[in-house]
């Protein structure tokens, strides 16, 4: 994915290197602050290179320098399909998009104002990324006759007119790089590898990003190996100094904090998010987790959190597949643990039948679906929310599951507690959607109170409750709370409790095996009871906005961003525009119908051709249009207000 | 709770009140029975004291997988082929527990061949009993992954044409560390071979030669009928010389790494292999299985490896106290704060 790793690097002497670098006696912050910058209130920046150029990491670091300077952001990290693509091609350009500002930011941005190009690849490619007029910085050294027919230039860009209208600046950063390094004892094919932090240093110059947590990161990092520190080090004060000293850069640019309510931040993206929600579920529930799961893609970073933390008693079993994750998860639940599975949309199909048992034999269990472009192995990289229907519906029989969906990565730590709540109140599989977006776009999360988390435990059964026709105590594991309708918990250690659970058909209340149609019948229904009371239990949907607009944006998932700030931009407009998100899909929140109701025009962005749109539609029977988006990116802001507009033009002209 | 187990003798304590629904006559009744006088003897003996509020049967789909019903233990009848799965999880979650997975050949070797061979290697505390009757009886009679190739089937009715698997050969490939093979007929034999694998600490598989006499009767009669029992029974036993016949003239010996079977008349007593089980080497455990891949020869019964690895879940549990020693017990709060993180007044 592009990281730089630190083990592949050749170990060299140690040495110091500030006292190697220039200039000396100067300290660069020192000198930031005596040159002008020109104030900004957001900019979005877009790195792209060759997928061993690091730029995930160039990306990330910027981000959380910019986090804790106190900027609000948003980020699309963009990977390539293939791990190892051909170098220098289309294919094997890995880019990273960071939106920041002072105000709150609800997108990684519609277009880059700046792109940093380490190559001819990177530059072609994202081209279209940036905004015109916008800024352009290209890794020069790099745009050899080899590398430009690699990726198709059959002339320079640089000369025949393709990047007029932009700004753009053309450094030599690996020989820099090289240069840097030169006092080191760093072979130069090693010293190249530094050069994502030259560009990384120059950026940070330009937009004024304090350099010591950057500094001190690399030590952290890479600490190990001394002669990568003292290389990384002296790549990205070159960097910052050339911006420094440069002519070309004639200013730097600010873009201040942004103002936020009081309290302990952290960068987080959605995966770390989720990992850590189901941590605290755990604590929550006071039970220890279990997460059974398979390597896929984006999904996997959720399975590596966890397993970094068995200090809280979490068990992570990496299983021989998808269905043995689920499988294993189920067992899991059945001893007492919670349990989850995480993966991407291939992996939910092939779980399907384990979570039809799970329906069936009603144990809590938590599946993680990191949705993806599909189908099949589809887009694993890139990012779509298509599997709403089969969260639904992907299932043989009538089995109705809950299914709640993050809607920014911070969310997905709140939205893993609440799957969990779910599951363990109503024994039942919950199916909680995120996607790739979420997954690895990271924002600035105000830290929850831990102790004002809510306590969502709940008590396994250890005594008999019922009797049977002889009139002796017996245990019953399908008699049910007459509120929730979930059935009692027993697990396997409790005296007098033994009990067979199976995906035959069950006897209501006594749990045997049982045949009569009629009884099939009832527990159909009691299943699905079940589910829908679920409804007066999860808090009604808010609508942002007067409540009377003369359309509603309606969202779930990821689309919250694009849709807040197309609303803003809207509003802007003077257009009277409201707008829901839903993080419970099913069942919907009580109040749902009655919002619907309230308006003529319905909006329904999604990334997919129309799933949410035609659930409301059939449950509410009400006219929601839909906008769908299935390129593998985010929306922008604009693609939906121009769509609210067109919508709400033809609403004027009488016409649907 | 010392009244349930008044009676250690009668069996009758670990049934339970479901009527057994599989065909007069099949195997499966014989293994059921072997099952509830082994657990009746199990939680009478001090050394193990096993308590039925500690015991799961896991089950797959098949007439096997019925087992679980009839067993008065908690348990889990799941879905086709997905026992050893599902089954490792809870082994995994709760390592206190006397777990069985049951499952016919075409659950285990089938559909549930994956789940079954990364069980075994993993070495997870549970007994996977196999019953082995070389079709497929719950969906009426088609060939199985371990029927002869030529066999007369709904589904194959010009005979079928894929060779099948030899599980024993295939557990040894797949790194089980304990093996053995019983029949329906012994019950006597089934409990011993049962109570090894449940002492065995990781993952035993026993494949069990089930009759069913409804879609493939009598396919084992050539072995283990009793009047064929001398000349084509195998008997392993630990320490002593592999010998059998109804004279006791024929023996086993090992020979560029292939197991023969020999007149000891020929090669003398001091050639026979002397079987060891606790040999860590699967090679000598697997040309064992080879003596037979038909029913038609000799064919070694018993316990043809029973080695002591490291056990999957008590490593799990060891990770978890390992962590928790060089970091502390979890802090949910120190975990949020764990990244780079700041103050906003
Ligand atoms: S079909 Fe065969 S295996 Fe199944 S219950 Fe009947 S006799 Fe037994």
């Amino acid at each position: 994915m592009g990281l730089q790793r630190p083990r592949d690097r050749v170990c060299i002497r140690p040495l110091d290197v500030l006292d190697n670098f220039g200039p000396k006696g100067r300290s660069l912050t020192d000198i930031a602050d005596r040159l002008d910058s020109e104030s900004l209130d957001h900019v979005v920046i877009r790195f792209a290179g060759d997928s061993g150029d690091g730029m995930q990491l160039t990306g990330d670091r910027f981000t959380s320098a910019s986090a804790m300077f106190g900027n609000d952001l948003a980020t699309l990290p963009e990977f390539p399909a293939e791990i190892r693509a051909p170098q220098g091609t289309l294919a094997g350009v890995s880019a990273f998009q960071v939106h920041i500002s002072e105000n709150p930011v609800h997108t990684p941005g519609d277009i880059a104002d700046v792109l940093v190009a380490m190559n001819p690849a990177a530059l072609k490619s994202q081209l279209t990324r940036v905004r015109t007029a916008g800024t352009i910085i290209l890794n020069t050294d790099a745009f050899d006759e080899r590398n430009l027919e690699k990726c198709g230039y059959e002339v320079d860009p640089r000369t025949d007119g393709t990047l007029d209208g932009f700004t753009v600046h053309e450094v030599a950063m690996t020989t820099m790089t090289v240069g840097a390094t030169e006092d080191l004892d760093v072979k130069k094919r090693d010293a190249e590898r530094s050069k994502n932090f030259f560009a990384l240093g120059l950026v940070s110059w330009m937009y004024t990003r304090p350099v010591k947590p950057t500094l001190d990161w690399i030590k952290e990092k890479f600490g190990k190996n001394e002669a990568v520190v003292a290389a990384n080090t002296a790549a990205f004060h070159a960097g910052h100094a050339y911006g420094e000293t440069a002519e070309i850069f004639g200013h730097r640019y600010q873009v201040s904090a942004s103002p936020k309510e009081s309290g302990t931040y952290t960068n987080i993206t959605g995966n770390v998010a989720t990992a850590w929600g189901m941590i605290a579920a755990g604590q929550l529930a006071k039970l220890p987790v279990f997460l059974g799961s398979y390597p896929i893609t984006p999904a996997s970073d959720i399975l590596h959190e966890l397993a970094k933390h068995k200090n809280f008693g979490v068990r992570t079993f990496q299983a021989e597949d998808e269905i043995a994750g689920c499988g294993a998860a189920l067992g899991a639940a059945f001893g007492g643990h919670l349990a989850f599975t995480t993966t991407s949309g291939p992996g939910v199909a092939l779980k399907g039948e384990t979570i039809g048992l799970a329906m069936s034999m009603e144990l809590p269990m938590v599946i993680i679906d990191v949705q993806r472009g599909g189908p099949s192995t589809g887009l694993p990289t890139k990012t779509e929310a298509s599997d709403l229907m089969m969260a639904m519906y992907g299932r043989h029989g009538e089995s109705p599951m809950p299914v709640v969906a993050a809607s920014t990565p911070a969310n997905c730590f709140d939205m893993a507690i609440e799957a969990v709540r779910l599951a363990l109140k109503y024994r039942t599989p919950v199916m909680y959607l995120t996607d790739g977006y979420l997954a690895n776009g990271a924002e600035p999360w105000k830290l929850p109170d831990v102790s004002t988390l809510p306590d969502i435990s709940v008590s396994f059964t250890t005594e008999k409750n019922g009797v049977d026709d002889d009139g002796n105590a017996v245990f019953h594991p399908y008699a049910r709370d007459p509120e929730t309708l979930a059935r009692p918990w027993a697990i396997p250690g409790a005296p007098g409790l033994e009990h067979r659970l199976g995906g035959l058909e069950k006897a209501n209340i006594t749990g045997n095996v049982e045949y009569d149609p009629a009884n099939h019948a009832l527990m159909t229904d009691l299943r699905q009871a079940k589910i829908d009371g679920i409804k007066n239990d999860i808090p009604e949907i808010e609508v942002d906005g007067t409540g009377s607009g003369d359309i509603l944006l309606l969202g779930w998932g990821s689309t919250l961003g694009s849709i807040t700030a197309a609303t803003n931009q809207l509003r802007k407009q003077g257009k009277n525009v409201d707008r829901a998100h839903l993080h419970h899909i099913h069942p919907f929140p009580a109040n749902l119908g009655d919002v619907l109701n309230s308006y003529d025009k319905i909006l329904v962005p999604e990334m997919n051709k129309g799933q949410l749109v035609k659930l409301v539609r059939a449950e509410f029977l009400v006219d929601a249009r839909p906008l769908s988006k299935v390129s593998g990116l985010p929306f922008t802001a604009e693609e939906i207000a121009s769509s609210a507009i067109e919508l709400l033009e033809a609403n004027a002209e009488g016409a649907k | 709770m010392t009244d349930v187990f008044l009676d250690p003798t009668k069996r009758g304590h670990w049934t339970t009140d479901q009527d057994v629904r599989w065909c007069p006559g099949c195997g499966d009744y014989g293994i059921l029975a072997a099952m509830q006088f082994l657990h009746t003897e199990l939680a009478a003996d001090p050394a193990t004291e096993i308590k039925k509020e500690d015991t799961v049967f896991v089950s797959g789909i098949g007439c096997a997988a019925r087992f679980p019903y009839y067993m008065d233990t908690y348990g889990m009848h799941t879905i086709h082929g997905r026992s050893p799965a599902i089954a490792t999880g809870l082994a995994v979650a709760r390592p206190d527990l006397n777990i069985w997975v049951v499952g016919g050949d075409g659950d285990m070797l089938s559909i549930g061949g994956n789940h079954l061979i990364h069980a075994l290697r993993r070495n997870v505390n549970m007994t996977v009993l196999l019953f082995n009757n070389q079709i497929y009886g719950l969906t009426k009679g088609q060939y199985s992954p371990t029927s002869e190739v030529g066999k007369k089937t709904k589904s194959t009715p010009m005979g079928s044409i894929d060779p099948p698997f030899n599980p024993i050969s295939l557990a040894v490939g797949a790194r089980a560390n304990f093996v053995a093979r019983t029949h329906d007929l012994d019950r006597k034999h089934m409990i011993n071979v049962f109570r090894q694998a449940q002492a065995h600490n990781g993952s035993s598989l026993v494949e069990i030669y089930q009759n069913c006499n409804v879609f493939n009767d009598g396919v084992y009669d050539g072995i283990v009928k009793r009047a064929n029992r001398d000349e084509m029974m195998i008997n392993l036993v630990d320490g002593k010389p592999i010998r059998f016949g109804a004279e006791n003239d024929k023996g086993v010996v090992i020979e560029n790494g292939s197991a023969k079977v020999v007149n000891i008349a020929d090669v003398g007593e001091d050639a026979l292999h002397v079987h060891d089980q606790a040999n860590p080497d699967p090679s000598v455990s697997f040309a064992l299985s080879q003596l037979a891949n038909d029913v038609n020869s000799a064919t070694p019964f018993g316990v043809f490896r029973s080695v002591e690895h490291a056990e999957y879940a008590s490593a799990v549990s060891d990770q978890l106290v390992e962590a928790n020693n060089q970091m502390g017990p979890g802090d949910l709060d120190a975990l949020l704060k764990s990244g780079a993180t700041w103050e906003v007044d």
